[in-house]
């Protein structure tokens, strides 16, 4: 083996090393909440809250999912999550349907118009937004919980990109062959950019299931409570036995690790949307 | 009827699902904020009389505001900096030709599949005054206001390494492999090649990373009431924690304030991100 070769090898080897220590580092807050999600609250700060977890309860899971009542918490963040995943989808598509392919009179304004509200974090609408929900007496209800996020600028943003690659060519072919906007939408427009529209619903699911300070402000009856914010009241409530609440957490994360891991090329693309151009 | 009609009446068919939504909570509420400021409500919210614009001097030169704009901006600049360098490290780090390299990825990219109360109770375990592995560590203790914050902060570092990996590492990505080939000919070392090759390269992907966490770090809120609460001392009572905690109807015009000086801060931080945009595409073409 010759001098290059070696130092080649060399090389690899503390490439690997940093890249090992790195994912120890990123992993160690992970691995400790199993371990206490997992150890016995009581024995493990006996033992002197070590690195390894005491008096394991494997059926901390099962009993989380019991005690925290979370199927009903992780069921209606589904439900939340679908529906907002769903219309967002929908009102996107629509919207950016119409900025693309009709001529209508305020149309550059308009967009304008729609893309301003991505400068309104529901933080700022917060306080007007909760008196609106509790009027129409909304609170604890899945319309409050969805409400405001049933359309977004930023899908029609990405799916007007997207609709504005499409050949003008496809465009005037499907016209002569007597397609109608909404039989183009669906027969072409939808199918041809495919890869936006998956990106854009990962990023939509992601950021449904994660969401907080809404859920928070219209959820007041704990029965009501998405996987979230359940969290939180779990992290106050058991003291002595938090590691209900950080099996809960674990629970909470596992779906949008799934996603992660079988859609990470989509979750990828929709993140990276306007961060990086190419 | 004539196409171009038509077309319009489709296009108000079209768009009118996304106007109602926005129109209900994106710009009535606005509007309501700008309202709420100028009035002041009773106890039970039933009375509201009309105090004009000395309620936005009182409130935005007041300390309550002034104190969670001061610990909202220094959330900025402990989580921003920091979760830059971190992933900037962590996508140069895996950005190579390796066997195994996507499973590196993948885990540097996972903490992007925690919520913020997923990070934060993760971070309970770890930085929580009674209970936490590094109870005993004064630097970022939960327990002293000058430091708590920077526990706070510590959550949203993690939380956020993965988004900025992925985006990072997707800007390295784009870099033409020549370009480093061309540097390596001329001499320059990997660390010459880094500052003076890759970073201005990437530069506009940094820029646009720095508003998103920016923005992201003056949202604040879950992070701040699962760990602290606000405490001690109020020390960690970032803006959307008080605009959070004003919703009793005696307190509505002065969270209605403190909203839009938010709304002002996110405005000037999303122009920002615009020009620089502007200009990116100009680079681009």
């Amino acid at each position: 083996m010759g001098a290059e070769a070696t130092q080649a090898t060399w090389k690899k080897v503390v490439w690997y090393v940093v890249l090992t220590t790195l994912t120890l580092v990123v992993l160690f807050p992970v691995y400790m909440t199993l371990v206490r999600a997992l150890s016995t609250p009581a024995a493990y700060v006996r033992e002197g809250q070590p690195l390894y977890p005491v008096d394991v309860q494997w059926d901390v899971f099962r009993r989380a999912w019991d005690q925290g009542d979370l199927g009903r918490k992780v069921g209606i963040s589904a439900i939340v999550t679908a529906v907002i995943v769903t219309l967002q989808l929908t009102t996107s598509l629509l919207a950016a349907y119409a900025f693309t392919f009709l001529q209508f009179p305020g149309r550059r304004i308009l967009f304008v118009v729609f893309m301003a509200t991505l400068m309104l974090p529901i933080e700022v609408t917060l306080i007007p937004n909760v008196q609106t929900i509790r009027d129409l007496d909304w609170l604890n209800s899945f319309a409050g919980l969805t409400a405001p996020f049933l359309a977004t600028a930023f899908g029609t943003f990405l799916i007007r990109q997207g609709f504005m690659g499409i050949p003008r060519d496809l465009k005037d072919a499907s016209q002569l062959d007597g397609f109608g906007h909404m039989a183009f939408l669906r027969r072409v427009a939808i199918p041809v950019t495919r890869p936006v529209i998956a990106s854009f619903a990962v990023i939509s699911f992601l950021a449904a299931w994660n969401q907080y300070t809404w859920p928070r402000a219209v959820v007041t009856e704990g029965r009501w409570e998405t996987i979230q914010i359940g969290l939180r009241s779990l992290s106050t409530s058991t003291v002595d036995q938090n590691n209900i609440s950080f099996a809960a957490a674990i629970i909470a994360a596992l779906p949008v690790l799934a996603l992660l891991i079988f859609l990470q090329r989509q979750l990828i693309r929709g993140l990276t949307a306007g961060a990086v151009k190419g | 009827m004539p196409r171009k009609l038509k077309d319009s009446l489709l296009a108000v068919a079209l768009l009118l699902p996304s106007a109602i939504i926005f129109v209900s909570f994106f710009f009535y509420p606005l509007y309501r904020l700008f309202y709420l400021g100028l009035h002041q409500q009773n106890r039970f919210g039933t009375a509201e009389k009309y105090v004009g614009w000395s309620q936005y001097s009182d409130v935005l030169g007041g300390d309550d505001f002034l104190d969670g704009l001061w610990v909202s901006t220094r959330y900025v600049f402990l989580t921003v900096p920091l979760g830059i360098v971190l992933g900037i490290l962590l996508a140069v780090a895996a950005n190579r030709h390796l066997r195994g390299i996507k499973f590196f990825q993948t885990v540097f990219a996972s903490t992007v599949a925690s919520s913020v109360a997923v990070a934060s109770v993760i971070f309970f375990v770890l930085i929580n005054p009674q209970v936490g592995y590094f109870r005993d560590v004064t630097f970022f203790s939960l327990s002293d206001p000058d430091t708590a914050l920077r526990g706070v902060a510590l959550s949203s570092v993690w939380q956020n390494l993965g988004l900025t990996f992925i985006i990072v590492l997707a800007g390295l990505q784009a870099v033409p492999e020549e370009i480093y080939e061309a540097a390596t000919l001329d001499g320059y070392g990997p660390f010459r090649r880094f500052f003076r090759v890759t970073l201005p390269l990437i530069s506009p992907t940094l820029l646009f990373l720095v508003v998103v966490l920016v923005i992201f770090a003056f949202q604040a809120f879950a992070q701040v009431e699962i760990l602290t609460n606000g405490g001690p001392a109020g020390s960690t009572e970032t803006l959307v924690f008080k605009i959070f905690n004003s919703q009793q109807p005696q307190s509505l015009g002065v969270g209605a304030v403190m909203a839009i000086g938010l709304f002002a801060v996110t405005l000037v931080v999303s122009l920002a991100q615009f020009l620089i945009l502007e200009r990116r595409v100009h680079y681009g073409s």
